[in-house]
């Protein structure tokens, strides 16, 4: 897949890191703010997808990107899973327990396992999404082939 | 608070993502992952069955405790009912994963297919297991989902146009399902069956009732491909692999159609006569042009498709009869009756088509056709396969001593003391046409003289294959001690009191 101009190619150098930050400020604040692990994964997802449509890549290394991604996502869903059967391990016997110290309403670190959750949502959505994108891009390159 | 309720979730959930990532790296990980996993299902899933009995657990998802016995969590609920259910979905996912692991060979991508095997585990177990009426629409996207996309896992032509269909039927019951949810939602404000049961029971609006029963009847019908719904079935069932049929037809379509349905018209719903009737109409439709359209079929394949209709047909036939006999508040012993011959044909079901399909997947790996027209004469080469066979053909259709007999017979008589004598009459000629179809596969398929015979590298298949099938046919011929009181009573009279008791259920979750 070929890339776009210079003018495009600088633009996403500014702007792709501020949005990567931003949908990590958006995953980081799920429990205190709106969003969270879905809305900020789309973001991030959307900074990998700017930079991929802008600088173009290689065919070969588009499919091992597309294979990287999968493993990305299907270890943050284990861990999602993971984290909710801790709390099914730790005390109560409670699938999706928060069985960490609340905190204080208000803290970037409260509301117990939280902040967790959607720090691996907000991955296995970001890797999720990518491998949708990467999945059409693959199509098209093999049809025009 | 029963701990191993969501084990049933979680441990395929885990497995199907874990596989992804083994996969990659060790050969070959995959398919012994699943059957280990789904081993271990098989094992929870007796221990529950045998456990359960009469009671009714509530596991409360994250521990949220109602407020003023007002449920405000997610509710998974194991009761009779549920553990029959869970225990033909683990029991009929491990046989056709273990026989999976030599046929699929012949496809690319053997991680794929498993993660999105255990993927549909989970939901159906999902589906089974809960409470909470959005809670089973989520699980049941999950199951379905994978099946699209397995369904389509050979990517020829015609399995893609079987998937696509598929997925538009699919999505249209999805659609109808969410709406008749959003509808309930909206007027009892809460989303726990036994919960909607007790708002319901405090005074409802009699049409818009009725036109919920209608949006969840047909949405649950194009699932479980009740007649007017079943367009879509014999495609995909005949165009999806082996295995994966064997799990359709034998599972999927139960434990997302036909077990949802019983449980809401049951348990959710108030019980009224006019709905069961239109209930009981659905089943005999079901049942009578699903085995004539199956009789002209030379695909192996479709002809099981289409036996699939006919016999869930059975099932719904028989549980309207004891849903009729309930709303009218008579002959309670002859609607228990009729449920409990029900829920018996559904069990055998799943242990006889499933095997039907497992055999269908034999002879197409062997001789690589589905078309009865170009084979015959297996019988010799494949002696394991034509045994399985001709059990799991005199099982559907009807003749002693297998399970598909007693089953019949119980609804048949259930039928007749309810004076039901037209339907009890078709019951029979059904059952004869059935037996007609079956020997006109067994005839040609395994008997008939044909140049197909004399090809010497034909021999039966590896042994995880035969393995699946001789044990389903060993579970064909002992399903049928459940036609025996004592057992009868252990197994399937929780699952009918659970059903035809007004109150139970909602009582007891609410209780709690």
């Amino acid at each position: 897949m070929k890339g776009m101009t210079l003018i495009v190619k600088k633009t996403t150098q500014l702007i792709g890191g501020m949005i990567f930050m931003y949908g990590i400020y958006v995953v980081a604040h799920g429990h205190l703010t709106p969003g969270g692990g879905f809305a900020g994964g789309v973001i991030i997802a959307g900074s990998f997808i700017l930079i991929t449509l802008a600088y173009g890549d290689d065919f070969l290394k588009l499919v091992g990107e597309k294979a990287g991604t999968t493993m990305v996502e299907s270890f943050a869903t284990i861990m999602v899973i993971l984290i909710a059967t801790s709390g099914f391990l730790f005390g109560t016997r409670i699938f999706f327990n928060n069985f960490l110290p609340k905190g204080v309403v208000g803290h970037l670190v409260s509301a117990g396992v939280l902040p967790l959750y959607n720090i691996f949502v907000g991955t296995e959505v970001a890797a999720s999404i990518f491998i949708i994108f990467l999945s059409l891009i693959i199509f098209k390159e093999e049809s025009s082939k | 608070m029963n701990p191993l309720i969501p084990l049933f979730v979680v441990t395929p959930l885990v497995g199907a993502f874990l596989i992804m990532i083994t996969g990659r790296f060790i050969k070959e990980s995959d398919k012994y992952l699943t059957s280990f996993v789904l081993l271990f299902l098989v094992f929870i899933s007796f221990y529950s069955l045998l456990t359960t009995g009469e009671n009714l657990s509530v596991y409360k998802v994250g521990g949220w405790e109602p407020i003023n016995k007002v449920p405000i969590g997610i509710y998974m609920v194991m009761d009779g009912f549920t553990s029959i259910f869970v225990c033909i979905i683990n029991l009929i996912g491990f046989l056709s994963a273990f026989y999976s692991s030599s046929y699929i060979k012949r496809y690319t991508a053997g991680n794929y297919f498993y993660a999105l095997f255990c993927l549909m585990i989970a939901g159906m177990n999902g589906v089974v297991l809960s409470g909470d009426l959005f809670n089973i629409f989520v699980f049941l996207e999950i199951s379905v989902i994978s099946s699209y996309a397995l369904v389509a896992f050979g990517v020829e032509k015609n399995e893609l146009e079987a998937s696509f269909k598929y997925q538009v039927l699919g999505g249209l019951a999805s659609f109808l399902i969410l709406f008749g949810i959003g509808f309930i939602y909206w007027k009892t404000k809460t989303l726990n069956i036994a919960d909607i049961k007790e708002v319901f029971n405090a005074g409802y609006d009699k049409s818009y009732y009725l036109f919920v029963q209608i949006l969840i009847l047909s949405g649950f019908g194009l699932k479980a491909a009740i007649i007017p719904f079943h367009a879509w079935l014999p495609d995909a069932h005949s165009s999806a692999p082996s295995p994966i049929s064997a799990m359709l037809s034998g599972v999927l379509i139960k434990a997302v159609g036909i077990y949802v349905i019983i449980r809401l018209f049951f348990n959710m719903f108030a019980v009224s006569e006019g709905m069961a009737i239109l209930i009981t109409t659905l089943g005999t439709l079901s049942m009578v042009i699903g085995v004539f359209l199956a009789i002209g079929q030379w695909d192996i394949k479709r002809l099981l498709a289409y036996h699939s209709i006919s016999q869930m047909g059975y099932v719904v036939l028989s549980v309207g009869i004891g849903m009729t006999l309930v709303s009218r508040g008579a002959n309670q012993e002859v609607a228990s009756l009729a449920i409990a011959g029900g829920i018996f044909h559904l069990i055998n079901h799943a242990a006889f088509k499933g095997l039907l399909f497992l055999n269908a997947g034999a002879i197409e790996y062997t001789i690589g056709t589905r078309d009865l027209k170009e084979m015959g004469g297996l019988a010799k080469s494949m002696p394991v396969t034509s045994a399985t066979s001709f059990i799991a053909s005199m099982s559907i259709s009807g003749i002693p001593p297998f399970n598909g007999f007693f089953s019949k017979l119980i609804i048949i008589i259930a039928a007749i003391m309810a004076k039901f004598y037209l339907l009890a009459a078709l019951a029979v000629i059904v059952s004869i046409i059935t037996l007609a179809s079956f020997l006109k596969f067994q005839r040609y398929a395994f008997y008939s003289k044909s140049d197909v015979m004399k090809n010497p590298q034909i021999k039966e298949v590896p042994f995880p294959m035969v393995f699946s099938m001789v044990i389903l046919s060993i579970i064909c011929v002992l399903l049928s001690l459940l036609a025996i009181p004592d057992i009868r009573d252990a197994i399937l009279t929780p699952a009918v009191n659970i059903l035809t008791d007004p109150i139970k259920y909602s009582s007891i979750i609410i209780g709690q």
